[in-house]
């Protein structure tokens, strides 16, 4: 469990998940949280509804490819409050063997779109997305090229006349 | 220049002259390309230059831009060509009437420029087989009429047609 901060919105998610807390950063209005992924969902609700925090507005998702270490993937949500005008950003992350995390469609529809781009680009599987398929590339595309170990030259099968 | 040379052999005052079909139907054709653009990026702001007042690509007989394939004889592709649009392309360059020409303007249509990355075609040659490449980056209204006149040469000429080459075995 991470020890106190000098952040309300941090302090408030400790105080609540303990645990599921790994750790934290804060500074310049810059807070961050690294949190177990099994409890992702039941957390973000949280952030929604509780009246201190109520980070109605999910701004962005991304993933993040750290390859060499482990866990080697991250997700990283980005959330703001347009009532108490305070941000957060709250970080997952996901072992290579099986990168898989629950969607946060049931907390905001927003992301949507979001996690399926951090699935066409890295791979990162949504469980219980429901329309869970590439946003950006085509589905003939093979790879997830934003992964560090997609090779720079790779060439996609494309049209044209036969080799 | 099949047809001046023999103009200049007619006798003087002559009401005739003779050519080949062939030569003539070159001649006519060489002065009503119509153009096909299809600008996915900064190239075809260039262009809109070359059709433009100041450029004016009129005076080679090139400027009636058709809005179908169907109606255009040469392919102008401007600008970056992605995998995911490649079908696309080569489905507009099925739909032109024969004979056709393409030109690759710039430095994405003609090797992918410097998008050397998981997403971007590798030159339209890849996929449709071009008859004239512009470099630069983007190349300037110059150079698309200078494109132009490289098909009129094809044509005087009577040069074969990338198409007929195509695919190229190296």
């Amino acid at each position: 469990m991470a020890g106190q901060t000098d952040s309300m919105v941090l302090n408030r998610l400790i105080e609540k998940f303990g645990d599921a807390v790994i750790s934290t950063h804060s500074g310049f209005g810059d807070e961050t949280a690294l949190v177990r992924r099994e409890r992702i969902v039941e957390i973000c609700a949280f952030l929604r509804d509780d009246p201190d925090l109520l980070f109605d507005m999910a701004m962005d998702l991304t993933g993040v490819d750290y390859l060499g270490e482990t866990p080697r993937f991250e997700v990283v949500y980005h959330l703001y409050s347009l009532a108490k005008k305070h941000r957060v950003r709250i970080k997952v992350r996901l072992h290579e063997e099986d990168p898989t995390i629950d969607s946060v469609i049931p907390v905001w529809v927003g992301m949507d779109w979001f996690e399926r781009e951090a699935y066409d680009m890295y791979g990162i599987v949504f469980r219980n997305h429901p329309n869970l398929k590439r946003i950006l590339l085509y589905e003939g595309f093979v790879g997830h090229p934003l992964r560090k170990d997609y090779p720079k030259a790779k060439r996609q099968p494309t049209v044209g006349p036969e080799e | 220049m099949a047809i001046e040379k023999r103009v200049e052999g007619a006798p003087p005052g002559g009401g005739y002259a003779l050519t080949t079909l062939e030569a003539m139907i070159a001649w006519g054709r060489k002065y009503s390309i119509y153009p096909f653009t299809f600008a996915t990026a900064c190239c075809g702001i260039e262009v809109m230059g070359a059709f433009g007042t100041h450029y004016d690509l009129s005076r080679f007989g090139a400027e009636v831009v058709r809005f179908s394939p169907r109606q255009a004889d040469m392919l102008l592709v401007a600008g970056t060509i992605n995998y995911k649009m490649a079908p696309v392309l080569l489905r507009i360059y099925e739909q032109m009437l024969e004979p056709k020409w393409v030109v690759a303007m710039g430095a994405c249509a003609a090797s992918g420029g410097f998008y050397n990355n998981y997403s971007v075609l590798q030159g339209i040659d890849k996929i449709i087989p071009v008859d004239v490449y512009i470099p630069g980056c983007p190349p300037n209204p110059e150079g698309i009429i200078d494109s132009v006149v490289a098909i009129q040469k094809i044509l005087e000429t009577g040069a074969p047609r990338a198409a007929e080459r195509w695919p190229i075995k190296i």
